[in-house]
């Protein structure tokens, strides 16, 4: 008895309104960051300068493009190749991997100075420089975790390719799923200079 | 649909699923929204029950019932339950879930799934709130602002709280999501925007202060976990952080918050008044476009609770003059509700007296917030039990009250059963000779100087506390009979028609209860206003 209810336009506009609030949910943290900034300029770039900006600049080409190869994944799709759509999935969850792996590393060392929330070390420095590290582990870790979701979410959108449950005829999951990638992409876009480049 | 006419129980019969499971996995919009209405009460009945327990501490000086860290505690939880448990999700969530879709003609909201979801993110809130009050090492004592640095360093069960209002957070994000798109999308043919119920057009405005604020107050929540467990000390001056901007974060939510509590209530007025008084609501579009000005200009005022710590004289001067903006549209409703009843044929059933007595308190707790909008008064009463009798006005004697009205005037709908109207006035009447007892000898208090959130006070203050203690008493026992009388209508009382009250918004055209789909195989087409009384009769029950 139940009519089926479908409404794309409706799915993507609900998409739009939920990045939006995790625009919100950042920009809370890019206010914190704004604040310490102005407060403390000298050790902001003193601290700045102890990232790897290796491992930032490779994790920036690895998301951006995790980017092209997930909105290729959605043209794919429209396309009717479902294989392809599949490995371009399994290759943005690929990078996403890579990314998280590149970050495991960078946290290591850091870690292995002493340098994470709370430690004796941190406590030691001038206050800008603690308040630069707590904001860059809180913030690339909240990051971190939503690309650990958005890995899962393609994971299971392509699963539901594989068995036919997202088609062309129907692959606006899909699509928000891919926005939902570029939005973890965009943020990432303005972490890497706030936190590694202009200081 | 095979059911006979004396066998008919729409949306409560039928379903995929029998029994429980029926309940839990369903994702209709009247099943969710009868499920938050149970748990959103229960709650109330809790957080009521413990400010009971704060008057009766409060009812002579010195300690009477309870030790200084328990009443701590019990004003935390109290506050926590009554605004992230109850005020919030109250209307929109249970009111919003029940009617909305049939309001603007759909057969549900536009993500089903995620509003059961949304359902989910609340129990699991609540479970963690009241797990907070007994494992741990003690009941939260923060006050329900978890202001730092008092938050970050006690040894109280902070965390679970917060995580609480983090799910809360998350549920109320995700029902402002979902209405916000059905309403935009799902609107029956003639269901223009000129034509939507008011309390659509309030939940309208709600769902974007609910989508464009709450991940504010979330991001805040994680960063006190954050401070808590890493000791990280963004928001402690002594390593460099700043506790006033924690309240610059927890005040851009948590102002416009009070916007998602009031708003809904003032459409459930707006729908309530020009029924009982015949007479279409004066200023549709005065109304409709109010309430998008009250969320828009309510959000660029949180400074105002903020003068007494610490603000440039020029940032006070504008958050006071934003403040008394807000002002205008909140009275531009209660102008045209009252211009709405000029000449009405008035009927005091009880929901009205419900609305009527919402204008009544709504308008002392609303000249209040002008009083604190005022840097000068506000210096004076910050912090007093000013701010108590005030906000209670507001939340209470305005959004609860709403609520209130919306159980008697929709409850037949969906129940499809009558109350005893004798027994509602009764309960009506004690509620609010006690409310206006209670809370207005805390206003005086406040002027005074008696300091709010202390559990002992100086002998001048005694035979106001006992008033309001006593008065307390009063509304609790107005409660009592109220929810006995409503439980009782709901099991067994007359049987109601489709229109009991003579509405014309769409919910009454529909079977009480209304069917599954709302409106069966045909969707309806919508010819005329939600206020167009002409022709349309109420049942006889
Ligand atoms: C039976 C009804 C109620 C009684 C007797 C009552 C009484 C009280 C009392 C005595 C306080 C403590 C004030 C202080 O120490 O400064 C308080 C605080 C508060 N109440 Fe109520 N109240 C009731 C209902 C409500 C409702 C319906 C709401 C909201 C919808 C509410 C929201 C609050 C809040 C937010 C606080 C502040 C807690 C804090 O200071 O952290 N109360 N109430
Ligand atoms: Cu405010």
């Amino acid at each position: 008895m139940s009519i089926e209810h479908r409404d794309d336009t409706g799915a993507r506009f609900g998409m739009w309104l939920f990045l939006y609030t995790e625009v919100i949910l950042f920009s809370g943290l890019f206010l914190l960051y704004a604040m310490a900034l102005a407060k403390f300029p000298n050790d902001f770039s003193n601290a700045s300068h102890r990232l790897n900006i290796y491992f930032g600049t490779v994790n920036t080409l690895v998301l951006l493009t995790s980017s092209l190869s997930i909105a290729m994944a959605v043209t794919a799709l429209q396309r009717g190749r479902t294989k392809l759509t599949l490995i371009l999935c399994g290759t943005t969850v690929f990078l996403g991997i890579v990314f998280l792996i590149n970050k495991y590393f960078e946290w290591s060392a850091e870690i292995g100075h002493g340098i994470y929330p709370g430690s004796h070390h941190l406590a030691e420095q001038a206050p800008g420089v603690a308040a630069f590290f707590n904001l860059y582990f809180f913030t690339l870790g909240l990051h971190g975790l939503h690309v650990v979701i958005g890995g899962t979410l393609i994971t299971v959108v392509a699963i539901m390719t594989a068995k036919g449950k997202v088609t062309s005829e129907r692959y606006t999951l899909l699509e928000n799923t891919a926005l939902y990638w570029h939005l973890v992409d965009l943020i990432w876009i303005f972490l890497f200079p706030l936190y590694y480049l202009i200081l | 649909m095979s059911e006979t006419n004396s066998s008919y129980s729409g949306f409560w019969q039928q379903g995929q699923r029998r029994g429980i499971l029926g309940w839990l996995l369903s994702t209709d919009h009247k099943r969710i929204g009868i499920m938050y209405l149970c748990c959103v009460t229960t709650m109330f009945i809790v957080g009521a029950c413990l400010g009971l327990a704060l008057r009766l501490e409060l009812i002579a000086p010195g300690p009477t019932v309870m030790s200084a860290q328990t009443y701590n505690a019990t004003f935390t939880v109290h506050g926590v339950i009554m605004i992230f448990l109850f005020i919030i999700p109250s209307i929109p969530a249970s009111f919003g879930n029940l009617l909305m879709p049939i309001m603007i003609g759909a057969r549900d909201v536009s993500f089903p799934k995620v509003n059961l979801i949304s359902w989910y993110c609340y129990i699991i809130g609540a479970v963690l709130a009241i797990l907070s009050i007994f494992t741990g090492t003690g009941a939260p004592d923060t006050g329900w602002t978890f202001y730092v640095p008092f938050s970050t360093q006690t040894t109280t069960n902070i965390d679970l709280a917060v995580m609480a209002a983090f799910m809360l957070g998350f549920s109320s994000i995700l029902t402002g999501l979902n209405f916000l798109t059905t309403i935009h999308r799902l609107r029956a043919k003639g269901m223009t925007w000129g034509r939507l119920p008011l309390f659509v057009w309030t939940l309208y405005a709600t769902a974007w202060v609910q989508v464009l604020a709450t991940p504010m107050i979330g991001i805040t929540l994680l960063l006190i976990v954050f401070e808590r467990v890493f000791g990280a000390g963004l928001f402690d001056a002594a390593r460099g952080g700043d506790p006033i901007l924690y309240q610059h974060m927890f005040w851009i939510y948590s102002h416009p918050a009070v916007y998602i509590m009031i708003l809904p209530g003032m459409g459930v007025i707006s729908e309530v008044i020009p029924v009982f008084a015949r007479k279409p609501l004066f200023g549709y579009w005065a109304m409709a476009l109010s309430s998008l000005a009250i969320a828009f200009a309510g959000s660029l005022v949180w400074g105002h609770h903020m003068f007494a710590s610490g603000m440039s004289d020029m940032a006070i001067l504008i958050f006071s003059f934003l403040t008394f903006i807000v002002a205008i549209p909140s009275a531009i409703k209660v102008f045209n509700w009252v211009s709405t009843l000029y000449k009405g044929s008035i009927q005091l059933a009880p929901p009205m007296l419900y609305a009527l007595s919402f204008i009544f308190l709504f308008s002392i707790g609303g000249l209040g917030g002008l009083v604190l909008g005022a840097a000068a008064s506000d210096i004076h009463l910050t912090d007093t039990m000013f701010v108590v009798g005030h906000f209670h006005y507001v939340m209470f004697g305005g959004t609860g009250f709403a609520f209130f009205a919306a159980l008697h005037y929709w409850l037949p709908k969906f129940f499809g059963r009558m109350y005893n109207h004798k027994r509602a006035v009764i309960a009506w009447a004690l509620m609010f000779v006690g409310f206006n007892f209670t809370y207005m000898p805390m206003q005086v208090l406040g002027v005074m100087g008696m300091p709010r959130r202390y559990y002992d006070y100086l002998p001048q203050f005694t035979t106001l506390n006992q008033v309001s203690t006593v008065g307390s008493w009063v509304m609790a026992l107005g409660l009592l009979v109220m929810f006995v009388n409503l439980w009782k209508g709901i099991r067994s009382g007359t049987p109601v028609g489709p229109n009991p009250w003579g509405g014309a918004t769409l919910e009454w055209q529909i079977p009480s209860p209304p069917p599954i789909e709302n409106f069966g195989e045909e969707d309806p087409v919508v010819t005329h206003g939600p206020y167009d009384f002409k022709g349309v009769v109420a049942d006889e029950y």
